[in-house]
């Protein structure tokens, strides 16, 4: 059971490596875009609105794996395609997560209480100092438990990449079948890696819905 | 939309609004001419590349495509459906001997990636000689994981149910099993019926992963389409029609869930029920994977 993640522990380390760099860079790049995209979608410019209503029911309704498909096979055709592989699944994550995060990032700027935006218009901000001064940073409060879901899922997509030649951690049982292991082992050593990473970002979650409750 | 956010425009932020809007339109029209003339200059618009869909054979294999598609989301949502309704039941047992394991189990499929799922049946097969084809694979992955998600909602959706149902019943000598079958679930299937929908758009989404362990659903048979040299590489032609398909039917069911979601919370208005609660937000913003 041990050999086979010790004996082939580069491997393994490498995956996972690639998998954390790919979860932590297309993490922040769809909170930036995300937001960006909900604040579009709240905006008093019809154009906007559009833009990002449009951009969501597109992506929301495309499997991840034909984004990834089209970043991987087509955008070449169009002489689009980015630098390497890492880059084009960070795309990829990026174009379908911001989707997500968009969403959320709209549904916690409902919650703000209509009082603190009424004030703030009251002292003369205007509607992009409202929304970053004063609605944002509470709306982000809020939604901590749910954007903490999109991310657990945006760790899990991850492995999709495998299918396209990005040797993070779910590329490993193909290049283990290589070698001759026994997949199955291989698979359970991954599953553990995976819950490695995800039962801290759950308990991140149930941490915040309780103070988000308690507040 | 009316928001609280800004103001009702006064004239001179009409004018800007209007401005604005102008703007942003010039500069999303100039994105798209961009993008149409780059697929242009590239020959992606070369009739050599869009002559396949014409014949009678390459339909027939995007419909078997799709039809392959169908076949593994519909089985894979009833299977899902049924684990989700068993393990709900289990986790919301007396017995700690099947709550526990119940538990345990529906947190694991949630929180391990949906192609290691598919993975363990796939290379499972190949080291034992299970005989079970990728079809298996793919539609077995599927109802492992939207199966614990489903369980979820259903747990939430029989949480949800004001306390003062489950009291009345067992007040009239209803047992724990008739308490549920009868005034839970009925109540906690009907509020949870947007989630169920939006998790079958989840499933049906998640059918392409397909593509990577060579099932020939849609996903698949147009990366095959897309390789041929005698129509020049068509990709970008294939992925476009491909793409359509996927909005469509995934945009259908998105509708359906709205749709039920506006009308349970029209029903809600009517009979005065709580507004919606904490569990409801929650799922709303159910993760997509």
């Amino acid at each position: 059971m041990f050999s086979v993640l010790t004996d082939n522990w580069p491997l393994f380390r490498d995956g996972f490596w690639l998998t954390i760099r790919l979860f932590l860079v297309s993490g922040v790049l769809s909170l930036v875009l995300g937001t960006i995209l909900g604040a579009f979608r709240v905006s008093p410019i019809p154009a906007l609105r559009a833009i990002g209503t449009g951009y969501v029911n597109t992506l929301r309704n495309t499997p991840l794996t034909l984004v990834f498909a089209f970043l991987f096979f087509g955008a070449a055709k169009m002489q689009l395609a980015l630098p390497n592989p890492f880059w084009t699944g960070v795309g990829a994550l990026t174009i379908y997560t911001s989707a997500f995060v968009c969403e959320v990032v709209r549904s916690g700027v409902n919650t703000v209480a209509p009082g603190q935006s009424e004030a703030a218009r009251a002292v003369g901000m205007t509607f992009a100092q409202v929304l970053t001064i004063v609605v944002l940073p509470q709306a982000f409060r809020a939604i901590i438990p749910p954007l903490t879901s999109v991310f657990i899922a945006l760790l899990k997509n991850t492995t999709i990449a495998a299918g396209f030649s990005v040797a993070e951690a779910g590329s490993i049982p193909a290049a283990m079948s290589e070698r001759g292991e026994n997949q199955l082992l291989t698979l359970v050593w991954i599953t553990i890696g995976f819950l490695i990473l995800i039962v801290p970002l759950i308990f991140l979650q149930r941490w915040a819905e309780r103070r988000v409750a308690v507040a | 939309m009316s928001s609280v956010l800004y103001e009702a425009p006064g004239p001179r932020a009409k004018t800007r609004n209007r401005v604005s809007n102008i703007l942003v339109l010039i500069v999303l029209v100039g994105a798209v001419a961009w993008l149409i003339n780059r697929l242009y200059e590239n020959g992606q618009f070369e009739g050599r590349l869009w002559r396949q869909f014409q014949y009678s054979s390459i339909q027939q294999q995007l419909l078997e495509g799709l039809l392959n598609t169908l076949r593994a989301a519909g089985l894979a949502a009833v299977l899902a459906l049924l684990f989700g309704a068993v393990f709900a039941a289990a986790r919301i047992s007396d017995h700690k001997w099947l709550r526990a394991p119940a538990t345990l189990i529906v947190e694991l499929f949630r929180a391990v990636p949906l192609l290691i799922l598919m993975f363990y049946f796939y290379f499972g097969n190949i080291q034992f000689g299970l005989g079970l084809s990728p079809f298996w694979a793919v539609v077995f992955g599927l109802t492992l994981y939207n199966g614990s998600v489903l369980a979820e909602i259903f747990r939430a959706g029989i949480a949800a149910v004001p306390k003062g149902q489950r009291e009345a019943a067992y007040a009239v000598g209803l047992r724990k099993n008739q308490v549920v079958r009868l005034v839970l679930l009925p109540q906690a299937i009907s509020s949870m019926l947007p989630a169920i929908v939006s998790q079958l758009v989840v499933l049906l989404k998640d059918t392409a992963l397909g593509f990577i362990i060579t099932y020939a659903e849609l996903l698949y048979v147009a990366k095959q389409m897309g390789g041929r040299l005698t129509y020049g590489f068509p990709y970008i032609p294939t992925y476009i029609v491909v793409a359509l398909i996927y909005i469509g039917l995934c945009s259908l069911l998105s509708l359906l869930a709205r749709y039920l979601e506006g009308r349970s919370r029209r029903r809600r208005k009517v009979t005065g029920a709580p507004p919606p609660s904490a569990a409801e937000a929650a799922t709303s913003a159910e993760a997509p994977l």
